[in-house]
This record gives structure tokens, C-alpha cells and sequence, in this order.
């Protein structure tokens, strides 16, 4: 079977996994940008407290996923769970680290002129020093959401949801007739999702960042 | 110039951030004062204090003026008042209210604000920088939009161009009107300023200094304006403080007065050469006299012009064009070469003032032309009179003698407060109500 054909007779199995793929990558993505900018904006302020949030971000991204998951198995259980905590995980050090770096950023003489002109610390976070991070930030959140992409298929290792099972399915019967396009199918689809989202972000650029600033 | 500070100043109004004040006025806020007392910063980990025990009493609708060398304190003094920076000590009084411990969000609203880089936000327009602080203050949409433009027109930018551009889509000069229009919008009784023009060129910090002074003339607010440009001191000052380091009061006191009688060789040093050039920026050709010459317009005959520079006696006539401006120097032989047509005769006056220009630019002007003397305009460039050379010099001996007289009377005059104080102390041996 060629790999169009196989891909007509399984679309309706693929476009399944395909949605869930692109389903817990966004709900991940959700999660992480908030508690990521959460972090962020808690520790950007002190030198100390910034760094230790980067370099645990960055620790964590070290741990091989397939480990990382089958540690998590243990504690959680299989399917989705061990699969959203690990891909959340994964996808906050680059939105922490973006949005430390965009916060830090910001010009004194702004911030200054914020406070000059009476504006509250909230008031100066939210109309001031975020709009003018967020640039930064949703790089963060574009490459995050490239990372999990590829990071989601190993989910599938814990009986969790999307493409990867495709993938999965194809090494464990390579030498048989249709591995080689089931391992194929799963990977071109979950390039296709990248470039969709890819796609998506610069939507999302274009509507969120200020003319002003916009490069 | 500005004017001399008003003689009672306007009471300190309520700095209301209400809805309720009438819409339409540019300003329903005078000055209000300002009293600092003992007014002490210590920045942490450095030994000697970065400003040191500041006394000054600032008078509502006063523009008062920091001057000194760079890291004397002027910055760090001018923002303990709205306490960007918090004060190690000593007192803040605004409008007679101790703004020391109130929530310093609240005391920023009443203190407008603006800086060197314009600080304005990047992300925001125009509009929407101008109208931030009215919008948090909780004024109605209507409103702030009329304030908007209220604004721009103050500081000299068609609304209509300007609302909807972003910061970066502004010259340094538009940028820092913006600045200045934002941090006036909501109204404050009180204006800081650091170093606000000092990022722009020459030429167009002229003109934003001719616009502060314009709008004050209008506005009527307590400013403070730091800046290390001595010439833009004296230009805009009701009153100069020269600050040395540590942010000690070198002398506090009228431009005249510092020019012509400097406290110390500090001052002196930084008044700088030139005092009695720099004096000739603060009187106006309005404040000489005007002398009048024989003119004779483009279309009188040459015969006639011939008799009435014959009859005046002088050497030389002015020729004013159809709008009565002026256009040529005749002098007699000008005349006699003229051979019945003035076309080629004389030579063309190439710099006029208007009575509003600085003595500083009549004299410039006398120097560069060729008569000696310059021709004083009115607003539609039409011939007024001329200012000599030598009305010059005797105007500036005259106000320079005047300068010293009063400064000497000034000086008179705190001598015999200081010694009454002192002789007030002694008698009652009760100094408790004042400050140590
Ligand atoms: N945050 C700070 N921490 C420690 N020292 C400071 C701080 N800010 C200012 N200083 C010191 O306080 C002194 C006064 O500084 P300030 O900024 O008020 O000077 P300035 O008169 O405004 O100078 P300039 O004309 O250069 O702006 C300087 O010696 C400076 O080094
Ligand atoms: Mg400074």
C-alpha cells in the first residue's frame, strides 16, 4: 500500500489523533503561558529569585521526556494525566525565561515615567510593563508550542492521546507492511499541526502587539 | 520672559480629581506651594548623604528653577517631591498639606511629571498616553476625549494629525510636547520637570521653551525645572536655585539678582562669563526706547525723498515697501547715484525684531546690519521705529545700575529680618516652634 493510499483508508483514525495531538498541545500551552507569566512576573523583579526560576526551567528541560513520563506514571496513573503535567512541564521555561528577560527589559525611564504620573504597581504591570514584554513573551510561547509538538507523540508511550500512537504503533510493527507509513503518517501530521499553530501565532502577533512597538 | 511672579499669589486650589469642575477651561487648577523642609536623602551603602538637609519655600504659580553641576542632587531633590525617590528625612508640604506619608499614588495625581526622553509609552498613542491618567482617575469617556485634544492644541499640535500616532511616529520635539501634554492633563496644581528639553536640538529647544512660557503665562502652575543649562535658567526662571553638591542652596533668587550680584565665586563660576550679555536676554525691545526716522514708502518721487532727508538732517532714510515694511537703507549718496530709479539704490535691511525679541537678539540684529541700528517690526512685519546702538548701552548700563540696587536693597532687607529673628530668639529663649 502506498502511503496516500494509506492515508485515505485511516484519515478518519488520523484526523482523531491529529485533534487530539493539537487539542492537549494548546490546553498544555494555556496552562504553561499562565503560570509561566505568573512566575515570570513574580521573580522578575529580584535578580535571585529570576534566576533560580530560569535555571530550574532549565533543569527540567533536560530530563529526557520518556523519562519524565515514565516517572510520572507511578504518581499519576497512565493516559492523560502523566501526558499534560509533562507536556506543561516542558513548555514553561521558554515562556518563564521570555518573559523575565521582555520584563527586564522594559526602559527604567518608563517605568519611572509610570510611576511619576501616579499609575499603581498593578496598573503599571498590566498597561505598562506586560504590553511591552508581550513581544518577547509570545516568542516564548511560539517556540514552547514547537517543542511540545514533538514532545506530545512521546505521550503515547503512556497510553496518552494524539499522533504519537500512530507513531508508536509503526515501530512496534516495523518489518510489516504498512510501519513504515504509519510512523511516517504521525510525523508529517504533527508537522502539518506545527506549522498550522506557527501559522496561528502570527495571527496572534498581528492582533495583539501594539502597532507601536510592532517591528 | 516670564513674568515677574504674581505679586499675591493666586489661592492654592483644591486639587480636586472629581467630574464635577467645568469642562472647556484649560486650567481649573493655579499652583499651589511648595515647602520643603530638612529635606534629606541617604542612599543606601553611601556614606555622605546625596542631598543634604534642603529648606525651600517654593510660591504657588512660581516657576523655579535647579541649576547646578551634574550630580549635585538636582533629580534626586525634584523627585523626593513626588517621592519617585522616598526622602531619609525632612518634610514635603504641598498646598500647605504634608504629602510625607500619604500613599504616594495619591500625591502623584496632583504632581505632574515629565522627563528628559519624553517617557512616553511606546505601545500606546498619543491619545491614549495623554488620556491615561484622567481614564484612571476615573473620568468620563466624553471628557477625557475633549481634554485629549484640549491638550495637543495647548502644546501646539493639530489634534486632528496627531491623536492616533504612536511615539515613535513623533520628532524629539513632539514627542516631548506629548510628554508635557500628558503630564498636564489631568490638571495638576504642581508641574516637575527634569532636564525635559535637554535631548533636543538647539533650535527646537528654543521653541519648547518659548511654549512653557507661553503656557504658563496661561496656566499658572508651580513648576519645577531641573536642568544644567544655565542660559535656559535664567530664560525661564521666576527664580533660580543653584544648587552645589549635596544639593546645598548656593543661592536662591531671581535671575537678575544672581546675575548681577552672585553669592559666592561658586555661583559666579557658574553663572559663567558673560553676565551682562546673558542680562540682555531678560528685557525685551518692548522695555527700550523706541526712536523713530525719517521713512519714505517705495512709492514717494526722489525728489521728494530728497527733501525729507535734507529736512531730517540725518544721514540716512528708511525706504518701507506698499505693506509698509521695511525694505532699504538710503543714504545721500545712495541718492545721487540713484539717477531717477531706486531699484539698485541703497541696501536691504536684512534683520528686523519684533518688540517681544530679546535685547540679546536687537543687538545681534544692530550688529549684523549695515546701518548700525535695526528696524523694529510689529506683527505683520510693518515698521514700528529703530533700536540704536546706543540706546542699547544705555538701556543695559540703566538696568544693570538697577539690578544692583536692588539687589543691594534685597540684601538690606534680610539682613534686618535675619537680625530681627535672631534678636526675636534671644528675647523669648523659647526656639521651639522653629525648625533647629
Ligand atoms: N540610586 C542611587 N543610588 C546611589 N546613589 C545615587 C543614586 N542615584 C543618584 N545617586 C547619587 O546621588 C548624587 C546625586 O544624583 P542626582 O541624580 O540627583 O544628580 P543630578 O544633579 O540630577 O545630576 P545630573 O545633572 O547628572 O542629572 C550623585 O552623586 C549620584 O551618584
Ligand atoms: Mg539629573
Amino acid at each position: 500500500m502506498s502511503f496516500w493510499e494509506y492515508v485515505r483508508t485511516t484519515h478518519q483514525q488520523l484526523l482523531t489523533d491529529a485533534y487530539q495531538h493539537a487539542s492537549v498541545v494548546f490546553q498544555c500551552m494555556v496552562v504553561a503561558t499562565a503560570l509561566g507569566v505568573l512566575i515570570g512576573v513574580t521573580t522578575y523583579r529580584s535578580a535571585w529569585a529570576g534566576n533560580v526560576a530560569t535555571t530550574a526551567g532549565s533543569m527540567l528541560l533536560t530530563i529526557p521526556s520518556l523519562a519524565m513520563i515514565g516517572l510520572l506514571i507511578p504518581l499519576v496513573g497512565l493516559g492523560v494525566p502523566p501526558t499534560v503535567i509533562a507536556l506543561t512541564l516542558y513548555g514553561l521555561l521558554p515562556v518563564v525565561r521570555n518573559a523575565i528577560v521582555g520584563l527586564r527589559g522594559v526602559d527604567p525611564a518608563l517605568t519611572e515615567a509610570a510611576r511619576g504620573i501616579g499609575m499603581s504597581r498593578l496598573a503599571r504591570l498590566l498597561r505598562v510593563e506586560l504590553p511591552l514584554a508581550w513581544p518577547p513573551i509570545l516568542t516564548g510561547i511560539r517556540v514552547s508550542t514547537q517543542m511540545l509538538m514533538g514532545i506530545a507523540a512521546i505521550a503515547a508511550y503512556a497510553s496518552g492521546p494524539g499522533l504519537g500512537n500512530e507513531i508508536f504503533r509503526g515501530i512496534a510493527s516495523l518489518g510489516s507492511a504498512n510501519a513504515l507509513n504509519q510512523v511516517l503518517a504521525g510525523t508529517v501530521g504533527i508537522i502539518i499541526l506545527a506549522l498550522l499553530f506557527d501559522a496561528a501565532y502570527v495571527l496572534i502577533g498581528r492582533l495583539t502587539i501594539s502597532r507601536g512597538i510592532r517591528a | 520672559m516670564p513674568d515677574a511672579p504674581p505679586a499675591s499669589p493666586p489661592p492654592a486650589a483644591s486639587p480636586g480629581d472629581g467630574d464635577g469642575s467645568a469642562a472647556g477651561r484649560r486650567s481649573d487648577s493655579h499652583g499651589a506651594t511648595i515647602e520643603l523642609e530638612a529635606l534629606t536623602k541617604r542612599y543606601p551603602g553611601s556614606g555622605a548623604p546625596a542631598v543634604d538637609n534642603v529648606n525651600m519655600e517654593i510660591r504657588a504659580g512660581e516657576t523655579v528653577i535647579f541649576v547646578g553641576p551634574s550630580g549635585c542632587g538636582k533629580s534626586t531633590t525634584l523627585k523626593m517631591i513626588n517621592r519617585l525617590i522616598e526622602p531619609s528625612g525632612g518634610r514635603i508640604r504641598i498646598g500647605g498639606e504634608d504629602v510625607t506619608d500619604i500613599d504616594p499614588v495619591r500625591l502623584r495625581r496632583k504632581v505632574g511629571y515629565a522627563i528628559q526622553s519624553s517617557g512616553l509609552f511606546p505601545h500606546m498613542t498619543v491619545a491614549q498616553n495623554i488620556g491615561l491618567v484622567p481614564r484612571m482617575t476615573g473620568w468620563r469617556k466624553t471628557r477625557i476625549k475633549e481634554r485629549v485634544e484640549e491638550m495637543l492644541d495647548l502644546v501646539g499640535l493639530d489634534p486632528g494629525e496627531f491623536l492616533g500616532r504612536y511615539p515613535r511616529q513623533l520628532s524629539g520635539g513632539q514627542q516631548q510636547r506629548v510628554g508635557v501634554a500628558r503630564a498636564l492633563a489631568a490638571d495638576p496644581p504642581v508641574l516637575l520637570m527634569d532636564e525635559p528639553f535637554g535631548a533636543v536640538d538647539p533650535i527646537t529647544r528654543d521653541h519648547l521653551q518659548d511654549e512653557l512660557i507661553r503656557l504658563q503665562q496661561e496656566l499658572h502652575k508651580t513648576i519645577v525645572f531641573v536642568t544644567h543649562d544655565f542660559d535656559e535658567a535664567i530664560k525661564l526662571g521666576d527664580r533660580i536655585a543653584v544648587l552645589r553638591e549635596r544639593s546645598h542652596i548656593a543661592q536662591f533668587d531671581t535671575p537678575e539678582a544672581i546675575l548681577t550680584n552672585p553669592a559666592d565665586d561658586f555661583v559666579s563660576g557658574f553663572v559663567g562669563a558673560g553676565a551682562a550679555l546673558k542680562r540682555l536676554n531678560l528685557s525685551r525691545v518692548r522695555d527700550v526706547e523706541i526712536t523713530d526716522i525719517p521713512t519714505v514708502t517705495v512709492d514717494t518721487p526722489l525728489q521728494q525723498i530728497f527733501n525729507s532727508l535734507r529736512a531730517s538732517g540725518t544721514s540716512e532714510i528708511l525706504l518701507l515697501d506698499r505693506n509698509h515694511r521695511p525694505y532699504k537703507w538710503l543714504r545721500r549718496g545712495d541718492l545721487m547715484r540713484a539717477k531717477g530709479s531706486l531699484a539698485r539704490a541703497g541696501t536691504l535691511v536684512t534683520d528686523t525684531v519684533t518688540r517681544d525679541a530679546t535685547l540679546r537678539d536687537a543687538l545681534e540684529a544692530v550688529l549684523t546690519d549695515s546701518s548700525g541700528r535695526a528696524a523694529v517690526t510689529g506683527r505683520r512685519g510693518e515698521y514700528i521705529g529703530v533700536v540704536d546702538m546706543e540706546t542699547l548701552m544705555n538701556s543695559v548700563h540703566e538696568l544693570l545700575e538697577e539690578d544692583r540696587l536692588e539687589a543691594l536693597e534685597h540684601q538690606h532687607d534680610l539682613e534686618t529680618t535675619r537680625s530681627a529673628q535672631t534678636h526675636a530668639e534671644q528675647e523669648g529663649g523659647d526656639a521651639g516652634g522653629r525648625k533647629a
